[in-house]
């Protein structure tokens, strides 16, 4: 079929290149000389490098475009892998931070409440001792002037009799000094 | 239009009444397939994970002519990757080789682009068939047209099916043609008008260098998507 289809075209543009081989033999594709011998190359030729690109070249590009497609989008993936890890390992990092801030902070805290416990414990303690020295105080300047009366009136006496000793060279009785010491005092008073 | 001729290169091969010798055609051909081959073997030798510039050629080249064949064929296309990336890359090396001075274009070269434009229009058929079987005739009867019309439009449509395979390979064709044809002519004009007036052909012939790369590139992509848009017709059968 092919052939015929051929000689048709053939017979075809052989007309023609008689139609227009007036001048100069026309044009040099109407001559049918090398047709057969175009047709027989062009099959070999465009034949063999067909085959060769199908069966070799153009499945090793397609192989070379897939693995650099699939390369591609493995980083992507393993990027934006890496990439929620680091969030996760931020969000972390974050809340390890809150939790040992919390965590000072109750130290802290307790530390001052303790503090402020002793403090205030030692303060009672030394109120307690701060108003039992003054009670002891107050007792004793109590009992002082309990007993200041009675020294002051012996003394009185005392000085009394050595001074009218010392004065006159007579030894008076205490007794009767006494007397005269507390009529003196309860004059002052 | 000496650059469009071909002759023989080394002896005659000559296989009964058919001959087959190497020309410069052929030599053409074999450049461009081995440059491929040789371009895209070393893109593919390493798999680093930052290519270096030949793999990302390579890649670039591959991402590239795999967004064309899902955006215009759909998923669907996928088995038929590798022959469309051959199509377009041996469309396009030999375009390019083409456009090195002295060199020859083999798809300048009407019966190149009308084989592999007959050969697609077959394939394409036969996969229409074998996936829809007789339900790949319904191609020809759009859904939506008035029934008065439709012995019309049914013609059309088997018409414009058929001329698939020449518009495609003529486009190409007379593309490469025509724009070596030009530069050509251009060429002539420098040389005859010489140092004083050969410098505005002179310019229009750089200007048609640039263009023609651009359209050597262009004619290639044309010829794949083309491919592409007719797999999709045989594929995804939605009239």
């Amino acid at each position: 079929m092919f052939l015929k289809f051929s000689q048709i075209t053939f017979f075809y543009f052989l007309l023609l290149s008689q139609v227009n081989g007036a001048e100069s033999g026309g044009m040099p594709q109407l001559n049918p000389e090398f047709w057969f011998s175009q047709i027989f190359w062009l099959i070999i030729t465009f034949g063999f490098m067909f085959v060769v690109l199908s069966k070799l070249v153009l499945p090793k590009i397609s192989e070379n475009l897939e693995t650099r497609k699939a390369q591609i989008s493995e980083n992507i993936e393993s990027a934006e892998k890496q990439r929620l890890e680091s969030e996760n390992k931020i969000k972390e990092y974050n809340k390890l931070i809150l939790e040992s801030k919390n965590e000072a902070k109750n130290y802290f805290n307790q530390a001052r409440e303790k503090i402020l416990k002793d403090v205030d414990k030692k303060r009672e303690n030394l109120e307690k001792e701060i108003n039992e020295e003054i009670s002891k105080a107050e007792k004793e300047i109590e009992d002082l002037k309990n007993k200041s009366p009675d020294k002051v009136r012996k003394i009185a006496i005392e000085t009394s009799s050595d001074l009218i000793k010392q004065v006159i060279g007579v030894d008076v009785n205490n007794s009767s000094i006494s007397a005269i010491v507390e009529d003196i005092s309860r004059k002052r008073n | 239009m000496y650059q469009f001729n071909v002759y023989r290169i080394g002896p005659e091969i000559k296989i009964g009444e058919i001959d087959l010798s190497f020309t410069n055609a052929s030599l053409f051909m074999v450049i461009s397939s081995l440059a491929v081959l040789i371009i895209f073997n070393l893109g593919s030798k390493k798999s680093s994970l930052i290519p270096n510039r030949i793999q990302l050629l390579a890649e670039l080249s591959y991402t590239f002519v795999s967004k064309m064949i899902s955006d215009t064929a759909g998923s669907k296309a996928k088995p038929y990757f590798s022959f469309i990336f051959s199509l377009f890359m041996f469309v396009l090396f030999c375009n390019m080789f083409g456009m090195i001075p002295y060199a020859f274009t083999v798809t300048s070269h009407i019966i190149v682009t009308f084989v592999l434009a007959a050969f697609i229009f077959i394939g394409v058929t036969v996969i229409g068939f074998i996936k829809h079987g007789f339900g790949y005739l319904k191609l020809f009867v759009p859904s939506g047209v008035p029934v008065v019309l439709l012995p019309l439009i049914v013609v059309i449509e088997v018409i414009s099916y058929l001329s698939r395979p020449v518009s495609l390979s003529v486009r190409l064709f007379a593309n490469m043609m025509a724009g070596h044809t030009m530069m050509k002519v251009f060429g002539g004009f420098v040389i005859s008008l010489g140092v004083v007036g050969g410098w505005l052909p002179l310019g229009f012939s750089v200007a048609l260098t640039g263009l023609e790369i651009l359209v050597a590139f262009l004619q290639a992509y044309v010829f794949a998507i083309l491919t592409c848009i007719y797999l999709n017709d045989a594929l995804n059968l939605h009239h």
